[in-house]
């Protein structure tokens, strides 16, 4: 009971932090942190979406950044032939796009789970360092691709006009924008917190420890694992939607290998299998590179030892060390 | 004459030169204990990983319940009800004993689909669990971690998650490896209730344990069966003491 309090506690109080942000800096008249705090609680929802394959199913993808790209590049090819107003030349119908947040983000999260669903088909015949490369050179190869796409602005990607709108929310407006990133960061852990303790969710966990013997149990593995990497790279996606709506801006970037390591170290440094804990590792994470990189270009330096650290003390990550919850996989 | 459950034909497997299985041809009737007995590197693991699937043979065929199986994958066979422990215990080791047997209830009850309800509070599971681990007697130690049960608790374990599957037929290698005495007689006791009710093979090295449990002994020396009867024939089949018993008088 002690720890479940303990847990309780911390969950509310970061949960209250979250809710009183905007009241705060704005009274602080640091409006400028709302901003960020939409980049950390979107780059959280990508890393909650990792720490399910990473943490809960045993699968170290190193190319979760190509479902960050393609859900921002849906919102922001969508944009584009609303701003050009053309048709979208690969595919049927004449349809020149949308900026409806409903038709964009949604557009978003089932592009991105159709490439989930083709990738990890493929990557999932491999196990262990080969999934690791395969997925890491499924991005890099989308990395490329959007590089040379110079229809969409190819290295230098496309500039929105303006956010996705839902009809009666401003989404330029900061703090509302805010609050609707957190909103779909909040339904997004609880689904997914549902799905771990669900027993689709104790397949993955068994699949984690030993899917040798969930296989001998008579589990076809393969087929658990791919649904898990959609529903991951269906929350990638719409943590794409919405970056391409924080920054007015889609590029290649987001599915270079090293935005995929910073949403990996989000996960580890918050605390793998714990659902909860990317979030503190994003928050983490993030704060420390906006706070570091104001002294020195060289941050990382300062965040190596940090997360070497983490890694060798405090296998639960940040949410570990708050909760005392050192914990079992599983 | 009794229908045979499982039929192993002419299996061959080999490693480069080594024939590890070299022409293995088997039956299993329904109910029988049937152990697979060899010195070492017989060849008697390979075996096994043929029957569950783990490995596929370059010949043969293997048939159970009639049906050929020979291409199925391994969570196929174990769906139709062939069940397997491994020499080197395999259970979920950050899971507690009853969410290990849970899991193998959970496989034969099918639903893996549902997303959204809490499993571990879900009676269907964890109650039929719950029953095995009584039989197998660490119903005490349901609720402690599997990684932290004594190596001959972990055995006992894999054996209820075997038994938890309900299968037809359970393929146990060398469920006493690494057992102490009072160990593995704890084991003959929990396996010795299961004859007539579950088909089983016994792959095993400690004699006694074949000898008290099995009804009819399979005896392979470098890949091939050299000799299958009753315990009684067996130990005074000269060729199986030449090979295997080390007894040439």
């Amino acid at each position: 009971m002690d720890k479940f309090n303990r847990k309780s506690i911390v969950l509310l109080v970061g949960l209250a932090l979250l809710l009183a942000l905007p009241p705060i800096t704005i009274a602080m008249e640091e409006a400028y942190f709302i901003s960020l705090f939409s980049r950390i609680m979107i780059y959280a929802l990508a890393a909650v979406s990792l720490d399910l394959i990473l943490g809960y199913a045993g699968m170290a993808s190193l190319g979760h950044g190509a479902f960050l790209g393609v859900g921002a590049y849906a919102v922001g090819i969508l944009a584009f032939h609303v701003t050009e107003e053309t048709a979208i030349p690969f595919l049927p119908g004449g349809w020149a796009g949308s900026i409806n947040a409903v038709i964009s983000w949604g557009s978003a999260i089932v592009v991105s789970s159709l490439f989930a669903l083709v990738i990890g088909a493929l990557s999932l015949r491999t196990s262990g360092v080969y999934f690791i490369m395969i997925t890491l050179a499924f991005a890099q190869m989308l990395f490329f691709f959007f590089v040379s796409l110079t229809t969409y602005g190819g290295e230098d990607g496309i500039n929105l006009d303006q956010r996705s709108q839902i009809p009666g929310l401003d989404l330029a407006d900061d703090a509302s924008f805010y609050y609707v990133c957190l909103a779909l960061l909040l339904a997004f852990v609880y689904i997914c917190y549902r799905i771990v303790n669900s027993r689709f969710g104790m397949v993955m966990r068994g699949c984690k420890q030993n899917e040798t013997r969930m296989r001998a149990l008579g589990y076809s593995t393969y087929r658990y694992k791919l649904i898990c990497f959609v529903i991951a790279g269906a929350g990638a996606g719409l943590a794409g939607a919405l970056i391409a709506n924080q920054s007015e801006f889609v590029g290649p970037g987001l599915m270079h290998w090293t935005r995929s390591g910073e949403v990996m170290i989000m996960v580890i440094l918050g605390g793998m299998g714990t659902i909860f804990g990317p979030i503190f590792g994003a928050v983490a994470l993030l704060l420390m590179e906006e706070v570091l990189a104001a002294y020195t270009e060289h941050w990382m330096i300062i965040l190596g030892p940090v997360l070497i650290f983490v890694v060798l003390f405090a296998r639960r990550g940040i949410y570990g060390f708050l909760t005392g919850d050192g914990g079992r996989d599983g | 004459m009794v229908e045979s459950i499982l039929t192993v034909q002419n299996l061959v497997k080999s490693f480069g030169a080594l024939r590890a299985s070299d022409g293995i041809s088997l039956d299993v009737l329904p109910g029988e204990i049937h152990a697979l007995i060899g010195p070492n590197g017989a060849g008697k693991t390979t075996a096994v990983n043929q029957l569950s699937g783990e490995m596929q043979p370059d010949e043969g065929r293997i048939l159970f319940e009639g049906q050929d199986i020979t291409a199925f994958p391994v969570d196929k066979r174990a769906r139709l009800g062939l069940a397997r422990s491994y020499q080197i215990t395999s259970i979920f080791p950050n899971f507690t004993a009853l969410e290990n047997v849970a899991m193998a209830v959970q496989s034969t009850q099918g639903h893996n689909f549902r997303f959204w309800e809490n499993a571990k509070s879900d009676l269907s599971r964890t109650e039929p669990a719950l029953e095995v681990l009584n039989r197998v007697g660490l119903s005490d130690l349901a609720n402690t971690i599997a990684g932290g049960l004594a190596h001959g608790q972990q055995r006992q374990l894999e054996l209820a998650m075997g038994l938890a599957t309900r299968p037809k037929m359970l393929l146990l290698d060398e469920p006493m490896a690494g057992m102490g005495v009072e160990e593995s007689r704890r084991m003959t006791d929990i396996l010795l209730p299961l004859k007539g009710d579950l088909t089983i093979l016994l792959v095993e090295h400690d004699m006694d344990v074949v000898f008290a449990l099995a009804d009819r002994i399979t005896v392979l020396v470098l890949g091939k069966p050299i000799a299958t009867d009753t315990p009684q024939n067996i130990r005074n089949n000269e060729h199986v003491r030449a090979a295997y018993l080390g007894d040439t008088s």
